[in-house]
């Protein structure tokens, strides 16, 4: 009995949502709102019962010595944040937003450095000729090599603006932004393929969990 | 011929919205699963669970929410149906605290089926926010993070996670990403601890993570929808993204048709302009 209710609320606020498509109207308000809503509800109520309770809480309860007074400091980064609205006090916020932006910052130069551009570099180093098992295979894959290779030099001499984009330096430009654009165009039919995926699942829902028809 | 074009390009927008409709909800309605060969991606993500030996600890992590629970949904699905088949053993955890709930919902509903038990065969740890410092803190020892799973209950009474310290003991990270999480997984998990990685992605996010594919940081990527359905196949499971394919190949055609419609007669219209 209890999913059948929650089939037909989720029913219900599927097709508000959709309703939109038709026009704006009082009954998309209504399933936006509690989205918004209960959405923030959930994630406060989370953020509390996995991250704030156990870590705080039942830190302070079990730990000690040092260590139960180090989650002091966590504590007052966390209320310093909640002062932002005491305008008086306002200004020991930045002290938490400037902990969390340095470690932001730390984790993502370390991060990025470590696992993306070094390993992305190392990738393009690639032979231009492979050789096969068969005449095809090895032009596809030496075509494979020799466009990763190229693509991403022509790419970032795109983005190369201390001299002019003229004679060599603007034909390899315009090639970097043609595989710009050929990669802007898969993207983009990723993207459509994505959202009508959205759609089927949330029709599908109405067709076999709703209505029954499949 | 201008006249109809004229009108076509005047059409309300209501319309094409009621043809992607019919061209989803028919191709549903016929019950039909178009026969599909598994991208070569997809396979290897496959082969790789497959060699892992009996008995070894996968984690999952749930990094997606209900908006993009049609197409990671059926890859979560698939996976805890793959692994328990081959008696795995699954801790699962998460980074975006709305998704956590699909994910236990499914772990529970699956690990029923193969029974297994809770504790021994799978573990739900629960969320922690702060994804890169949650990943690096995990890397060195799991009790940093989690004194305990997702009821409060200490990680060393779980026979599981008696066994878990840190990515050592982890032969595989299954991550389902509807954004920027499975970037730390692979700039801090793998480049940092060699954490073995797939992630099964949304199709937006798909071209973001085959870069990381082509330099072997991750194993494979599980992409959109289709990746979902290749995997369901390779598994021998009929599920929702399976029966997804027809009317997505369906719906495409007729975009297409009205990406093709629409430059002609703009293209039209501007010549009888001039």
């Amino acid at each position: 009995m209890t999913t059948i209710i929650w089939t037909w609320v989720a029913a219900f606020f599927t097709l508000a949502i959709l309703s939109f498509l038709y026009k704006d109207n009082p009954l998309y308000k209504f399933a936006e709102h509690v989205y918004v809503g209960s959405s923030a509800a959930f994630t406060v109520l989370y953020v509390w019962v996995f991250d704030a309770y156990p870590k705080l809480v039942i830190g302070f309860k079990e730990k000690a010595g040092m260590q139960k007074y180090m989650l002091v400091i966590p504590l007052l980064l966390s209320l310093f944040i909640i002062l932002r609205f005491i305008r008086p006090l306002s200004w020991l916020s930045r002290w938490s937003i400037a902990f969390t932006v340095g470690m932001a910052a730390g984790l993502g130069i370390t991060g990025l450095t470590q696992g993306f551009l070094v390993p992305q570099v190392q990738a393009s180093f690639l032979p231009l000729f492979v050789r096969g098992e068969t005449v095809g295979q090895t032009v596809l894959l030496t075509m494979n090599n020799v466009i990763i290779v190229f693509g991403t030099i022509f790419t970032i001499l795109y983005f190369y603006f201390s001299r002019e984009h003229k004679g060599v330096l603007g034909v390899s430009s315009k090639v970097g932004v043609t595989i710009l654009m050929l990669t802007f165009g898969a993207s983009f039919g990723y993207t459509i393929m994505a959202r009508i995926s959205l759609l089927i699942g949330r029709i599908y829902f109405l067709l076999h969990n709703w209505l029954r028809l499949v | 011929m201008v006249n109809f074009l004229k009108k076509l390009a005047g059409i309300d927008r209501r319309i094409i919205y009621l043809a992607v409709f019919l061209a989803t909800a028919v191709p549903i309605l016929t019950k039909a699963i178009l026969k599909i060969e598994p991208l070569p991606e997809v396979r290897k993500a496959y082969e790789y669970i497959e060699s892992l030996p009996e008995g070894s600890i996968v984690m999952v992590s749930i990094d997606y929410d209900a908006a993009s629970m049609p197409e990671l949904q059926p890859m979560l699905e698939t996976f805890l149906h793959h692994s328990f088949r081959k008696n795995l053993k699954v801790i699962m955890l998460g980074h975006w605290a709305l998704g956590l709930p699909l994910g236990q919902q499914a772990l529970e509903e699956i690990a029923k089926k193969y029974n297994k038990k809770y504790g021994e065969d799978y573990v739900f740890l629960g969320y922690r926010p702060g994804v890169a410092a949650v990943i690096i803190n995990l890397g060195k020892e799991f009790r940093n993070v989690f004194s305990g799973d997702y009821a409060y209950t200490p990680l060393d009474s779980l026979p599981l996670m008696r066994k878990v310290r840190n990515y050592k003991e982890i032969k595989l990270l299954y991550g389902l990403e509807a954004g920027a999480v499975g970037d730390s997984w692979i700039q801090y998990g793998y480049a940092r601890y060699n954490l073995p990685i797939i992630l099964g992605t949304t199709a937006v996010m798909t071209p973001d993570y085959y870069p990381y594919m082509q330099a072997n940081q991750v194993i494979s990527v599980i992409g959109g929808l289709r990746g979902a359905a290749d995997y369901e196949t390779l598994v021998g499971i009929s599920g929702q993204a399976s029966i997804g394919m027809l009317p997505q190949s369906v719906i495409h055609l007729v975009i297409i048709a009205f990406i093709i419609i629409g430059n002609v007669g703009f293209l039209v219209l501007r010549r009888a302009k001039k």
